[in-house]
């Protein structure tokens, strides 16, 4: 190794790839419902957006995405929700790939929940 | 895209409990279930909860689960990795209650983790050991482009000697000035030697850091290669670690290929490079003049010192000599300054220490504590306590060299001062826990047994002192002391001391001299009463039958196999004590406890 911008480029490489390990004190943390229920509403798609999305956002360090079991609302599987700290959390449904980017471009990165694909949109 | 790592150890407790067929079965099961490309498997270092190996860590989660066999992984797989459920039953949750099932799973609120600070140990368990970048990731080999490219070689001195790090293989000498005296002698060729010689029974601190991070201790060799003007490293590691051995120099390869170790490293004019030397384990060797002799190709033997390795080292040439653990630190202290490492421990011994915690307790393994930690905090809160409900008797930490600290000192803060004013030392890491069932003049005899056996024989009062020092002890054990026996161990104990050529001889009678101490009674038990309090030495119990609760089954005399129980059915049975062979067969078959030793 002959300089150290050399270094520094590794570690960039590198850096996504063990984030996913870091210590969970993150301060978003996605979570996409994987039970069956979810699975057969397409929630592998909306999963791998999340993952992908938060990557090339550059976001992996503050952002956490991970999956859990059945919310008990399978109708509206693909189910996401979005734990933020000191705040209330957001509940999206009925997820597609499409609609997690406009997640990540508007809530994850802007703050602002996407209204419309909440839980509260969707008139239960 | 990888959306979650399953992290498994790959260190010699859990390799031995079967972690690397686990990997492949984890394997086997992802590609079937087609989660190659979204799962990771990462081999890593210890975690240091080997009591419950094989352990396994699913992130982003941070799912610890403990003790896996390769049944639970299709569950695992299905379950988590496919589903997200957590599958409760294997989740290591020890003292941690939460309604959430993720959240009781994550590593950081269990006891075992929650009071420690991990700083050599800090990639152990996070990183794939075999792979350099995942260690520049974690800002590795950046404290060394810092050295090279910000500092003088004076800088990096001052700044470990402001850290105020002293050396982790049980001495506690300054680092920083071991590598001012290296800097301050003159000469064209100096050496950088890496002790990896580690000793002490049930001691595996170094192992895990050579096993788990391996790059690290290489970095620090460069860095103090750069500081006393050095071009050459030497890691002395034993052979019988062939884990460390591989991944290391796995891991030498890689710096070499990335030109971390080479000619000009980053650009400088400075250049470095190290060489691995296998040692055959003996325990001497430890001793710095002891394992220059033995690189250099010569029988394992110390001499006496001045001259200090630091002016008369390995083929003569300054050299300083350092610990793995010690090593483990330095980068981390370039990085994030002498003050950030001033902020744990205390001010006399600041900074963290790895501990194998072994004995009777509950969580066998690697602990990193902040110095000046009390040894309540590490038994009962990290350990989890003494198991079955036995009370706590002494801990012991120095391995041979040390010493036993007996209850009443359980608040004491572990740090170098304080353990060697409380009559032991911190030697390199051991910490054994003994409950009510240790015999301390056993313990005693048990560590004399082992100096006896690694003495190398060059200086007469450790050859033939620890001798008469463990025959005593025999005498004592076997029934025959005498009052006066222990005048005369601390007598010859204090010449050994102070004669010995070396540490190993210096420290050798320690074991005596704490248990004489802290548990004096038990040996005037053993002189005086013949008896052995904790139902240890054999030759002073006897074994005897209540008549009051013995039925008269018969049991106990079928399984004798020397005869001694004779009695008739439905009668209250006896022990012939002069045919007792006290094997303790008769013990194990009685169904009424109407059998015990005394």
């Amino acid at each position: 190794m002959k300089s150290f911008e050399e270094l520094m480029a590794i570690k960039a490489k590198m850096q996504d790839k063990v984030a996913v390990r870091q210590a969970a004190d993150n301060t978003i943390r996605v979570v996409v419902g994987m039970a069956t229920c979810g699975i057969a509403a397409g929630a592998r798609p909306v999963l791998n957006a999340f993952v992908e999305g938060v990557n090339e956002a550059g976001l992996s360090e503050t952002v956490t995405v991970t999956q859990t079991g059945c919310i008990g609302i399978c109708q509206y599987e693909p189910v996401v929700e979005v734990f933020e700290k000191d705040k209330e959390k957001t509940t999206y449904v009925k997820m597609t790939a499409e609609k997690a980017q406009e997640v990540i471009e508007k809530h994850i990165k802007g703050g602002k929940p996407v209204t419309e694909y909440t839980i509260g949109a969707a008139k239960l | 895209m990888i959306r979650s790592h399953v992290l498994i150890c790959g260190g010699t407790g859990c390799t031995s409990s079967g972690s690397a067929a686990l990997a492949s079965k984890l394997a086997e099961e992802l590609k079937a279930k087609g989660l190659e490309e979204e799962i990771k498997i990462v081999m890593t270092g210890c975690f240091g909860l080997c009591a419950l190996g094989p352990i396994m860590i699913v992130y982003p989660e941070g799912t610890f689960y403990s003790m896996v066999t390769e049944d639970d992984i299709p569950e695992i797989v299905e379950e988590h990795l496919l589903k997200g459920r957590i599958v409760d039953r294997l989740v290591y949750k020890d003292g941690v209650e939460h309604e959430d099932p993720n959240a009781a799973a994550s590593l950081s609120d269990t006891n075992f983790y929650k009071k420690q600070k991990r700083v050599a140990l800090r990639n152990c368990g996070v990183i794939n050991p075999e792979s350099i970048d995942e260690y520049i990731a974690m800002d590795g080999y950046f404290a060394l482009a810092k050295v090279l490219k910000e500092m003088t070689p004076d800088d990096v001195i001052k700044t470990i000697l402001d850290s105020g790090l002293r050396g982790r293989g049980g001495g506690g000498f300054p680092t920083g000035r071991k590598w001012q005296f290296a800097k301050a002698s003159v000469s064209d060729k100096k050496y950088v030697i890496c002790n990896a010689d580690e000793g002490d029974p049930g001691a595996f601190m170094d192992r895990s850091v050579l096993e788990g991070d391996p790059h690290a201790v290489i970095e620090a060799m460069a860095i103090a290669g750069y500081a006393i003007g050095a071009d050459e490293g030497w890691v002395y590691v034993r052979a019988e670690y062939p884990i460390a051995v591989k991944r290391l120099q796995i891991a030498l390869d890689q710096a070499r290929e990335y030109g971390l170790l080479g000619k000009n490293i980053f650009g400088s004019d400075f250049s470095f490079d190290i060489n691995i030397r296998l040692g055959a384990g003996a325990f001497v060797c430890g001793e710095e003049t002891a394992l220059i002799t033995s690189i250099e190709g010569n029988r394992g033997e110390p001499r006496p010192r001045p001259p200090f390795p630091a002016v008369k080292g390995l083929w003569g040439q300054p050299t300083i000599v350092n610990n793995v653990e010690t090593y483990a630190n330095i980068a981390q202290i370039i990085l994030n300054g002498s003050d950030w490492f001033k902020s744990f421990g205390t001010a006399g011994s600041p900074g963290t220490k790895v501990f194998a915690l072994g004995g009777k307790i509950k969580n066998t393994g690697l602990v990193e504590i902040p110095m000046g930690t009390t040894l309540r905090e590490v038994i009962e809160e990290i350990g989890g306590g003494v198991p079955n409900g036995k009370k706590f008797k002494a801990a012991q930490t120095g391995g041979p060299s040390g010493g036993c600290l007996p209850a009443e000192l359980i608040d004491t803060p572990i740090d170098f001062d304080t353990l060697v004013k409380a009559g032991s030392m911190m030697g390199s890491g051991g910490l054994i826990i003994m409950d009510e069932d240790t015999c301390m003049v056993d313990i005693a005899k048990f560590f004399l047994e082992f100096t006896v056996d690694e003495s190398c024989g060059k200086c007469s009062p450790c050859r033939i002192g620890t001798v008469r020092l463990l025959e005593i002890l025999n005498k004592i054990t076997d029934g025959n002391g005498e009052m006066e026996d222990l005048d005369k161990l601390e007598e010859l104990a204090n010449y050994i001391k102070s004669a010995s050529l070396c540490a190993l001889g210096q420290t050798a009678p320690n074991p005596i001299l704490s248990t004489l101490k802290f548990f004096r009674d038990e040996y005037i038990a053993h002189i005086v009463d013949k008896k052995c309090p904790a139902g240890v030495c054999k030759s002073l119990l006897s074994y005897v039958i209540d008549a009051d609760k013995c039925k008269g089954c018969t049991l106990c005399s079928r399984v004798c196999p020397a005869g001694a129980i004779s009695g008739k059915v439905k009668e209250a049975h006896v022990i012939d004590t002069s045919k007792c062979v006290k094997c303790g067969a008769c013990i194990e078959k009685c169904k009424f406890g109407a059998i015990s030793k005394k």
